[in-house]
């Protein structure tokens, strides 16, 4: 076969997988269970965050600790564990799809309260005083006060999260779920002669989809830090 | 409820292939993290030469290694980088031990690129004049960098360093995919061999966080040792 | 009005407040001063909570404000607190930085909070400022902002943690003269400030702290004029060097 044949024969298989003859997979899985899994990782990991700046101990101890371990072990430890133990908790068989989703929404939450925690505690400490001194109690005052400004700091974060997760989705390969890395060791195990180009590639399109996020984020931090530092004011009548 | 038995995790065949798992994992662990290290080093003096061809080819190794997954690089590095190699030197690789080779080389290159871009931002940390100082005083860029700036960075660039080599510990986990019979591999074969799932998966997690609290604890001592001095 | 009652405080082995007793009328105007590290903020700031104590007593109105079971939100939102770094709320504009807190403890509605938060704002001369947010104001015009957001909630105390300190030299005054104004209106207000003229004009009670303890409490022309303790006569002598900025 030839390499354009190659190419021919297969870009389709590539970016859907077996999809519509069977379900979603290549770049389109790759994609969509990243997307999900932060979407989801997002309000576990805003909650967990809170958690673990929280002022009572009885919240704080279990969370610090739940996202100590989590953040410990390896990503491929915590899929194992849900393949294959989830199936015997949810009584019945978890597919590779939910069980990657689940790791995903498990380990990226973990990661994303350390990033909501650092976000908070990087705020000036003021903020919180002057919310408290005004009367509002302590979760009305996160949510109103610091919660906004400390997401706003942390969108730059959130964007490197999501390539982050991106590039998590490709240990669905050891489950055996057809996400980009899968299907093109498919693809190599079907065609056999052109290794080097089929891994190439698939480096490249990871390459694209992640520089390009990369590149946004990056954008985003600027922007942030023109809007927060104008130029100073003179005194006034 | 399934019954536990973690006696099999003290001695015998169960035990001995964890414990090999481990001893590789380890070994992994420990050849990566001064090879990665030396690369961030030349990778982020590159990318701050005042040589702009140099600049481009650190910038673009950084990127090319940090935007791809670990496992897609272990793929290319165990399937398609033998096939470029001519046919004696391939034989020979696939003799002794390609997988454990190509989990090397990939970690090693996508390492090297995370740390040297936390190389890179210690340097930075540091203020311009002190390399001005140093040039002052007749050392070269390479020898100023060397003396005097190298060491400031490095000793700022610890927090961000020691992230990077637990993810680089964690990661050892991934060579599994290319059939190194690390800690994660091990703890699979243990399992379809016997389906003692949970004893062996134990380990393997406690193992990996044992080492990973090693490590934190290493560098705070460290840290104590030899704190950050900023004038 | 506010007690101190044998108050005791420790930052670890530090002492930071040592058997402070006082009592503070309502109406009084009290300034605190004292060199750094006396404890005057951490002393003003024991009275809404932000700092805790080890021992003693602090009542407000009666009531012993570390009592369990009291509502700590109600006790602070009763009493004003403006900070030396103004710390206002950067997402918000000046209006809603004034309506906030009211609106939703529900002390008012949302419409009554606006005519509320406008009238104070005009008040300290900032009407015309209610649409900007905190990054388009001059730090003098923040601070002011910041009175006007405290007294929104209709605190029965205003509490001023040197209000002026970081602000350059030609903002002060109209920060001081807000408070001027606050004072000759009745409000109970505890200052600790560094501007003496402000107390000399407008203060009831100065008190001199250092090294945690009130060392001296008189009038102000009994403190600036005749000042009884060696420390205050040396920190009053410290103030007046030729190079010092104020009195």
């Amino acid at each position: 076969m030839r390499f354009l044949e190659m190419v021919d024969t297969y870009w389709l298989f590539f970016l859907v997988g077996q999809y519509p003859d069977g379900p979603l997979g290549g770049l389109a899985l790759t994609l969509v269970l990243a997307a999900l899994g932060l979407l989801l990782a997002l309000p576990a990991g805003l909650l967990l965050g809170l958690a673990r700046v929280s002022p009572w101990r009885w919240l704080r101890w279990p969370v610090t600790a739940f996202v100590f371990v989590v953040r410990g072990t390896p990503l491929l430890m915590v899929v194992f564990w849900a393949y294959f133990f989830l199936p015997s908790i949810t009584g019945h068989k978890t597919g590779q799809f939910s069980t990657m989703l689940i790791a995903l929404v498990l380990f990226d939450g973990a990661q994303l309260a350390e990033i909501v925690r650092a976000g908070i505690q990087g705020l000036p400490r003021g903020q919180m005083e002057s919310a408290r001194s005004l009367g509002l109690p302590w979760l009305a005052a996160m949510r109103r006060v610091v919660l906004p400004q400390a997401l706003q700091h942390m969108l730059p974060s959130l964007v490197n999260q999501f390539v982050t997760t991106i590039r998590e989705t490709s240990l669905g390969y050891i489950i055996g779920l057809a996400e980009v890395s899968f299907i093109a060791t498919q693809i190599n195990t079907l065609v056999f002669i052109y290794p080097t180009q089929i891994y190439l590639i698939l480096g490249l399109t990871y390459f694209v989809l992640c520089f390009g996020l990369s590149r946004l984020a990056f954008w985003l931090e600027r922007r942030l830090a023109r809007r927060a530092a104008p130029t100073p004011l003179p005194s006034t009548p | 409820m399934p019954t536990f038995d973690f006696s099999l995790l003290l001695s015998g065949t169960v035990h001995d292939m964890l414990a090999a798992g481990l001893r590789l994992s380890l070994t992994l662990l420990g050849v990566t993290l001064p090879l990665a290290l030396l690369l961030g080093v030349l990778v982020a003096l590159a990318r701050l030469a005042p040589l702009a061809p140099l600049r481009a080819a650190g910038w673009l190794f950084v990127e090319s290694q940090r935007n791809v997954p670990l496992l897609a690089h272990m793929l290319f590095w165990y399937f398609g980088a033998p096939e470029l190699l001519p046919d004696g030197a391939r034989e020979w690789l696939y003799a002794h031990n390609a997988e454990a080779v190509a989990a090397l080389v990939s970690l090693t290159l996508y390492y090297g690129a995370f740390m040297a871009e936390d190389v890179r931002s210690g340097i930075r940390a540091v203020p311009g004049v002190q390399l001005e100082a140093g040039r002052a005083l007749g050392l070269g860029f390479l020898p100023a960098m060397r003396l005097v700036v190298l060491p400031q960075a490095l000793r700022a660039a610890v927090p961000p360093l020691v992230s990077q080599t637990l993810n680089l510990w964690k990661d050892t986990s991934i060579a599994t995919v290319i059939g190194v019979a690390e800690l994660m591999y091990q703890a699979a074969k243990v399992e379809a061999a016997t389906f003692r799932s949970f004893e062996a998966f134990t380990f393997a997690t406690a193992s990996y966080l044992a080492v990973s609290l090693l490590i934190t604890a290493l560098a705070a001592w460290h840290h104590r040792r030899h704190p950050p001095r900023a004038l | 009005m506010i007690v101190f009652d044998k108050v005791n405080k420790w930052f670890g082995a530090y002492h930071a407040l040592v058997d402070v007793t006082e009592t503070i009328a309502q109406g009084e105007v009290v300034v605190v001063c004292g060199p750094s590290g006396s404890g005057k903020s951490t002393l003003i700031r024991t009275i809404n909570r932000l700092e805790s104590i080890r021992s003693g007593h602090i009542r407000i109105e009666g009531e012993d404000i570390h009592r369990p079971g009291i509502d700590l939100n109600a006790l602070r939102s009763r009493i004003g607190f403006v900070f030396q770094q103004f710390n206002l709320f950067p997402h918000l504009t000046a209006l809603q930085n004034c309506v906030l807190a009211p609106v939703h403890l529900k002390r008012a509605t949302p419409t009554e909070a606006r005519e509320r938060a406008l009238a104070l704002l005009d008040r300290v001369g900032l009407a015309h400022k209610a649409g900007a947010l905190p990054t388009e104001l001059s730090g003098g015009q923040q601070q002011r902002v910041a009175i006007a957001r405290a007294l929104a909630m209709q605190p029965r105390i205003m509490l001023f943690d040197e209000p002026t300190s970081a602000l350059d030299p030609e903002m002060v005054g109209e920060v001081l003269a807000v408070m001027q104004g606050l004072a000759r209106d009745g409000m109970t207000m505890v200052c600790v400030t560094h501007e003496m003229g402000f107390a000399r004009e407008v203060a009831s009670r100065v008190l001199f702290m250092d090294e945690g303890r009130v060392l001296e409490r008189a009038t102000p022309e009994a403190f600036f004029d005749n000042p009884q303790h060696p420390r205050a006569r040396q920190f009053l002598a410290d103030i007046r060097s030729p190079f010092a900025r104020a009195a």
